[in-house]
């Protein structure tokens, strides 16, 4: 039996603080406080630099028709091709993860998860005149097809861009562009479910695929959810690719495949900044403020969405 | 309902290491069987051989034969996913689906089925199995709130209820009380020796007491040393094995002399 102290032996009820404790603690604070000044000191930037375009007459605003009606195109610009991007990525990076996890021979699936992870380390631009040279050239006779046969869907109504240069190259190949992060995150996620859970389906008489229904996905909803947000925020900002492939002239139209395109908000910035004086400047901040907004909305949607099931998440 | 098994000269092995050999034995149907042994003897992964769940893991597989009322369950037409179907499974730790809710849990095996059901039936089905797992009256007022919610041995009971709803013929479990508290490993042995009545019971435990106070027969797994296969040293009625065992392996073991 060891000697064990009495609580009055102890006069301080606190215990003793070691130097490495503190210090890692406070190190560890600090880095959680520089985030959100960081946080606070860009969103008082853009604040400020937006101000005089905000509370500008419309006439000093390019166009000459407001703030509201020169960021709106922009902003469903963007909005919309994040969104063909979010929609064309999020089942492919899905089934590649679950392909990766649950299906492919072990040394394929290492083989894979390295090529999709190297996706994610092509310069934006690389993507872009990518797009613009070859892709965007290839999907015309497609566009043309489309237009044939569902024009009468407003998406595909036309008339096809001689180009491709389109909206729907542009969704294309920013879900090329997100596609690592989102399988990245749902491979993670998937390799976490834990076996008990996986043999619990198994042993109910589950097949491979009733297996993954049951017990992969549900559990990894989170993360895909997660990996999602995560590919619609690079999507949302996405500059280079964007103001390289789209053709832009015209404003909010919901018709992918022709030659006039809203653009995006980011892609704006770049392309008009480098020319922009005084108000101007102002004004795309202004619009920057806005895609800033969206991003942090975004992300808080996620997040809801994430704990709105949390007892079933699988986590308790 | 209810089949006896017969399993003749089963070799286990995990890749290129053989866990298991030789195992000859009979399960008979309607009772209740255990099997005793110390950790790494092979028991439960002679459990898993008998539903199929041991091929699950990379590089395992079987030689010999496992016979359910004639089929062979590792003939060369025969379905894994269909032998699992007729034999559920009861894990160590309790497993509920956490994404889940409790009816979703006990539903989920009869929804892989695809049985068409009507809402009615499914929900007489659900509380049938619930009450069949002595849980029905706990949880009969949250059917939408998560399996994960529920204490260890509510899981546990939940998981039985979840192996029953689809009417197996026969129940594995694989030491099903070994996380749960002495009230509730009494709840499970009470359900058990009511579940026998129709079902095939195989149990592995580490609980003597426990395989002395449900079981009619026992198999007393065992090993020469590390590295080397398990065995099933002795297979007889649980009083003969538990007064007067044939072995002196087994005897030592229940003694607690075992060394």
């Amino acid at each position: 039996m060891t000697a064990t102290r009495t609580p009055s032996d102890q006069s301080t009820s606190k215990p003793p603080r070691r130097p490495g404790d503190r210090i890692f603690a406070s190190t560890a604070r600090g880095a959680g406080i520089l985030i959100l000044v960081i946080l606070a000191g860009v969103t008082a930037f853009l604040l400020y630099e937006a101000l005089p375009a905000l509370t500008a007459p419309a006439e000093e605003i390019p166009g000459d028709e407001g703030l509201v009606s020169y960021i709106a195109p922009l902003l469903f610009g963007t909005l919309l091709s994040a969104t063909i991007a979010l929609v064309v990525a999020t089942p492919l990076a899905v089934a590649i993860a679950l392909f990766i996890t649950h299906y492919a021979p072990r040394r394929m699936a290492l083989w894979l998860g390295y090529v999709v992870d190297l996706l994610a380390a092509i310069p934006s631009i690389v993507y872009g005149f990518w797009g613009i040279t070859w892709l965007a050239p290839k999907l015309v006779p497609f566009y043309r097809w489309l237009e044939e046969n569902l024009g009468f869907i407003p998406l595909f109504a036309g008339p096809t861009s001689a180009t491709g240069r389109t909206m729907f190259t542009v969704g294309l190949v920013l879900a090329i562009m997100i596609l690592p992060i989102i399988s990245a995150i749902s491979r993670e996620v998937f390799l976490q479910v834990p076996t008990l859970h996986k043999e619990a389906a198994l042993a109910l008489g589950a097949t491979r695929w009733e297996m993954i229904k049951m017990a992969v996905i549900p559990y990894g909803k989170s993360g895909i959810i997660g990996g999602s947000m995560l590919g619609l925020g690079r999507a949302l900002g996405e500059t280079m690719a964007v103001a390289i492939i789209l053709s832009v002239s015209g404003g909010i139209t919901f018709n992918l495949i022709s030659s006039g395109n809203p653009s995006t908000i980011a892609a704006n910035v770049a392309l008009e900044f480098p020319e922009s004086t005084g108000i101007d400047v102002n004004t795309l901040i202004a619009s920057g403020l806005a895609l800033f907004l969206i991003t942090l909305g975004v992300n808080m949607l996620a997040r809801w969405i994430v704990n709105r099931r949390a007892d079933f998440s699988g986590a308790n | 309902m209810a089949k006896r098994i017969d399993v003749s000269d089963l070799n286990i092995y995990y890749g290129s290491f053989r866990a298991v050999e030789g195992v000859n034995v009979s399960i008979e149907p309607r009772s209740i069987t255990a099997l005793i042994g110390p950790s790494g003897c092979g028991k439960s992964t002679f459990l898993r051989t008998l539903n199929r769940m041991h091929e699950v893991i990379p590089g395992a597989r079987v030689e010999g034969k496992v016979v359910m009322d004639g089929q062979d369950l590792y003939g060369a037409d025969t379905d894994p996913v269909t032998v699992r179907r007729q034999i559920g499974m009861v894990f160590q730790r309790p497993n509920p689906f956490p994404t889940m809710s409790i009816y979703e849990n006990v539903a989920a095996g009869l929804r892989l089925n695809s049985v068409k059901m009507k809402k009615s039936d499914m929900d007489d089905l659900v509380e049938r199995s619930l009450k069949g797992a002595n849980l029905w009256e706990e949880v009969k007022d949250r059917l939408d709130r998560p399996g994960s919610g529920l204490s260890g041995g509510q899981q546990q009971r939940l998981c039985i209820a979840r192996a029953i709803a689809v009417e197996p013929d026969v129940l594995l479990m694989d030491e099903p009380c070994s996380a749960l508290d002495p009230i509730s490993t009494l709840a499970i042995e009470d359900l058990m020796t009511e579940l026998k009545e129709r079902f095939t019971i195989v149990i592995v435990t580490h609980n003597m007491q426990q395989a002395a106070r449900v079981s009619e027969q026992t198999g007393f797994f065992n090993l020469n040393g590390v590295g080397q296969p398990g065995r099933l040293i002795e297979f007889n009625p649980t009083e003969k094995i538990f007064s007067n065992p044939d072995q002196k392996a087994t005897e030592d073991y229940i003694s607690g002399r075992f060394g």
